[in-house]
């Protein structure tokens, strides 16, 4: 139980501590959202100083810094200004988007990635080892930002799928049911990318941590008690590799976030990662924090889900035993 | 729990006290484990540890595994410091020596470990592994290394034709041999065996063996033998100290332990010492 | 009556990446018979790890069975179908793996362990198969049961983990039990707790054992005969008291006389030079021809560096490979 509260405090202390990262560089940065409305020449120069005061740019940073925090323990996340809206509902649908895209493809990502990298561990060196090493090696080539641009001209081209956005135009007089459709075809082409970016890589890992178990004498043992194929894979042989497994499943949250932000810029989902870049160019500051800080809560949550999950599978880090 | 020390030699007498190359003192080792889950374990590994060694002579510490004979050795080497007790080396006290001082000891007892596989770097060519304490002790040149590196690895038998044959490349026997040569390699005097001759095969065992007599007979030197083999012991050993839970419960001359222990420990580990003698009363089977 | 298990001309060899082979096994042929107790003699190199596992065709991807047969009730288990051999591994023939800590996988529990085995050959309910798995272990040990039974492997000491190995090996009820170094890495008291089980079980359930050990002194008063490896092939074989006594084969005479006499010993024998074979084992994947043990022989002749001597019977029980007596 200490255990899972340290990971907890852990997961605390990043969170501040990137908070506080993001807002040192966002102000820091040269230029301020208030830069662009100078050069506005609609704009009276006593208004942005005006709006300057207002949203307390003439504070020293700690001070600033300060405030925000205690809006944030009370649920205001401050401020876009290019939005004109409070950030705390802009984030939360956009979060919302994302969440549902790197969910999805993690499924089907890691449903594909099983069955292909045991049937690769299984038949190491033969031919479907090789045809599967040799595609992965490919895709792990290819930049994410290529496979994204790649999708999108396939949508194009061939004109099956939409080539942008998150819902059509004509959402509003569709049963739920139809919106349900359309909400899936709009998202294919998105997880499409996102899982052929992280779909070498997980495969690779299964492949090598169900080999190496492949080889230890417990699987050799079992299998002199009579112990049926099937059973010596999926029970003996995959629980061995979870291990490794289990740790990737968290860091892959991680790589999946990233790399949804980029999918979701080239293919116009309306996602965390538009509006971060956005805001980022926009110098919007707290939209460039809360859009930041978003992200990391996944993260955090995504590696304590994974540390639940070791813990819950191996009764040796349980018990305090050296791993081995 | 009472033991009985009944060493050939009384130590208690000043001008005896050179004759014990290695004397122990009711040292004590504690350990505090923490586990990944951030809860303690403490562990009392040694507990009043006493006896001593004769100068040129060979004692074996047997015991069952988890009695602290590891624990000990690596103490002695001064791997580990003690947590209360003294030892004294060549009439030197050494346990509570600061680390520089400890650097000028070491060097005079050398440690030898039981697996062969894993005590030496397998990348390292013979002649690396038996020259390599010598150049961290930084007194002989490059040339001057590699003769006294030949003459070692004649000295326990590997053929000079393999002395740039990667370790690895190595049987189990052979690579205890460049662990005995590593280890004489700064001259000790004495040579600490941490089950050095568990892993190996019989045969190869009685090779090692007699290696080893005839280094202590060549260059005087003094063996702790710790195993939990009580064969090889009584074969190899002047002395026999047998330890149980941290303690040593009885310590005297080979022969007369043997024939006469005193221990319930001490019983035990004999009958249990499988014997090549021992008699099959079962019916025969048709 | 027919022996139990009878294997015949055995040639197992292992296959390097480069395609070359290095055999492993040649020419081993041997009996067991009900109720007997036989022992596997060797050090390492000689083959006696690979013919545990060869007996139930478990050998890794590299190795081939190249000749040879392997008779059991009524079976060539070399020639059978895979699928036929499944009824046989753990419920007609047990294999006790080495190192009990790895033989054991480390993340499930000993009770579902025990009981994957059962459920692999008998069909039978949930409830009747934990009834007989806390059966099966309670036979090793008779305190303690229902705790051991909901224990993880690394929560067991050495000697607990090989005393679970033998539960799982006799829970179908085998006629064999293969035990390949069941007592090597353990303690002497351990040591002989472990053979006391054997003892005990063997009689119980009248049991075929092929105990195979690096250590002679194990053998006595616990194997009837003893079979001697050397580079993959028998050098003798016969009853145990003839082979640890008065040993025939030149290899098994030199490897009984390595063996310190220890606490049988005398004062003069204590720190005496042992008599040792010279050199090593060979490597098997560059032999020569004639007899492997040539090199290293104290009695070798002539003939013994162009040819490998065949099996000669010295009695009814007793054969030796070996020029000395013929062949």
């Amino acid at each position: 139980m200490r255990y899972f509260l340290r990971r907890l405090m852990q997961g605390v202390f990043l969170l501040i501590g990137v908070s506080i990262l993001t807002f040192l560089f966002s102000t820091l940065a040269p230029g301020n959202y208030f830069d662009e409305m100078r050069l506005n020449p609609q704009i009276a120069p006593e208004t942005v100083a005006a709006l300057r005061v207002q949203y307390q740019f003439d504070r020293p940073l700690p001070v600033r810094y300060g405030r925000w925090v205690n809006a944030l323990l009370h649920g205001d996340m401050g401020f876009s200004f290019a939005y004109n809206s409070p950030v705390a509902p802009l984030l939360w649908v956009r979060a919302r988007n994302t969440l549902l895209l790197t969910v999805t493809a993690m499924l089907i990502a890691w449903a594909l990635a099983l069955p292909l990298g045991i049937w690769s561990a299984t038949t190491f060196g033969r031919l479907p080892d090789r045809a599967i090493s040799g595609a992965t090696a490919v895709l792990l080539v290819i930049p994410d930002l290529v496979l994204a641009i790649g999708v999108l001209i396939l949508a194009v081209r061939s004109g099956w799928f939409p080539t942008g956005g998150m819902v059509s135009a004509a959402l509003e007089g569709l049963t739920p049911v139809q919106k349900l459709r359309d909400l899936a075809w709009h998202m294919e082409l998105p997880v499409l990318a996102l899982v052929l970016s992280a779909l070498p890589s997980l495969v690779r890992h299964v492949r090598a941590a169900v080999a190496e178990v492949l080889d230890a004498p417990f699987l050799r043992a079992a299998a002199s008690h009579g112990i049926p194929r099937t059973r010596l894979l999926y029970r003996y042989a995959l629980r061995a590799a979870a291990n490794p497994l289990i740790s990737l499943l968290g860091f892959s949250v991680g790589s999946l976030l990233s790399g949804s932000l980029l999918v979701e810029v080239v293919m116009s989902w309306p996602g965390l990662g538009p509006l971060l870049l956005e805001a980022i160019l926009a110098r919007d500051l707290f939209v460039v924090i809360g859009g930041v800080l978003c992200s990391t809560v996944f993260l955090v949550t995504g590696n304590f889900l994974a540390d639940v999950l070791i813990y819950w599978a191996d009764p040796r880090i349980r018990s305090g035993a050296p791993a081995r | 729990m009472p033991y009985r020390v009944s060493s050939t030699v009384d130590d208690s007498r000043e001008g005896e006290k050179m004759d014990r190359l290695l004397i122990v003192e009711k040292l004590a080792k504690r350990y505090e484990r923490t586990t990944v889950l951030g809860s303690k374990k403490e562990v009392l590994a040694l507990q009043e540890v006493s006896f001593s060694i004769g100068r040129g002579s060979t004692l074996a510490l047997v015991g069952e595994s988890g009695s602290g004979k590891s624990t000990l050795a690596f103490c002695i080497a001064c791997l580990e410091r003690p947590t209360s007790g003294r030892i004294v080396f060549d009439g030197n006290e050494i346990a509570a020596l600061g680390e520089k001082q400890l650097r000028e000891v070491r060097p005079q007892i050398q440690l030898v470990f039981q697996d062969p596989v894993r005590s030496l770097n397998p990348r390292f060519s013979a002649l690396e592994i038996v020259s390599e304490p010598l150049i961290v002790q930084g007194r002989l040149n490059k040339q001057e290394r590699e003769a006294r590196g030949r003459a070692l690895l004649a000295q326990v038998g590997i053929p000079q034709e393999k002395e740039s044959q990667k370790a690895d490349e190595f049987s189990g026997g052979q690579r205890q041999r460049l662990a005995i040569a590593r280890a004489l390699s700064l001259e000790p005097k004495l040579l600490v065996l941490d089950e050095a001759l568990s892993a190996l095969d019989y045969s190869v065992q009685a090779q090692i063996a007699n290696l080893l007599l005839e280094l202590q007979a060549a260059l005087g030197l003094t063996y702790l033998f710790i195993t939990h083999d009580l064969g090889m012991a009584a074969h190899l050993a002047d002395e026999i100290a047998v330890m149980e839970q941290g303690r040593v419960v009885e310590m005297g001359a080979a022969d007369k332990l043997l024939r006469a222990p005193g221990q319930e420990a001490t019983r035990r580990l004999i009958a249990a010492t499988p014997r090549l003698g021992a008699a099959d009363h079962r019916p025969q089977v048709i | 009556m027919a022996p139990l298990l009878q294997v015949q001309d055995l040639h197992v060899a292992y296959i390097s990446r480069a395609g070359r082979k290095s055999p492993a096994l040649e020419g081993v042929s041997f009996d067991v018979r009900t109720g007997e107790t036989l022992g596997v003699l060797g050090e390492s190199g000689c083959g006696k790890s690979t013919l545990a596992v060869a007996l139930l065709r478990l050998l890794p991807g590299n190795a081939e069975i190249q000749k040879g047969a392997v008779l059991f009730e009524g079976q060539d288990l070399l020639r059978a179908e895979p699928r036929a051999l499944e009824p046989i591994r753990g419920a007609r023939i047990a294999l006790i793996f080495q190192e009990p800590s790895l033989a054991l996988h480390p993340t499930i529990r000993i009770s579902e362990q025990v009981s994957d085995v059962l459920a692999a050959h008998e069909p039978a309910s949930r409830a009747a198969r934990r009834q007989k798995m806390l059966q099966v272990l309670a036979e090793v040990f008779p305190a303690d049961t229902a705790h051991i039974a909901d224990s993880y492997p690394h929560q067991l000491s050495g000697g607990q983990q090989q005393r679970v190995l033998i539960a799982m090996a006799i829970a179908c009820g085998p006629s064999l039990i293969v035990a390949d170094e069941p007592t090597a890495s353990l303690d002497p008291t351990t040591q002989q707790d472990i053979l006391g089980i054997f003892r005990r079980l063997r009689e119980k359930f009248n049991l075929s054992i092929i105990l195979i050990t690096h250590n002679p002194a194990l053998l006595a008063g616990l194997a009837d005969r003893v079979l001697v490896l050397y580079a993959g092939k028998v050098a003798e074989i016969g009853p145990t008291e003839e082979i640890l006594k008065s040993p025939q084969h030149p290899y098994t005479r030199a490897l009984m006389q390595s063996v310190p006499e220890g606490l049988e010993g005398s004062a003069r024998s204590r720190k005496s030079r042992l008599p040792v074979i010279p050199g090593e084992a060979p490597n098997l994947a560059v032999l020569e021809s004639g007899c492997r043990f040539e090199s290293r022989c104290a009695d070798r002749m002539e003939q013994c560096k162009q040819r490998e001597p065949g099996a000669m019977a010295l009695s009814e029980a007793h054969a030796v490979s070996c020029f000395k007596y013929g062949g």
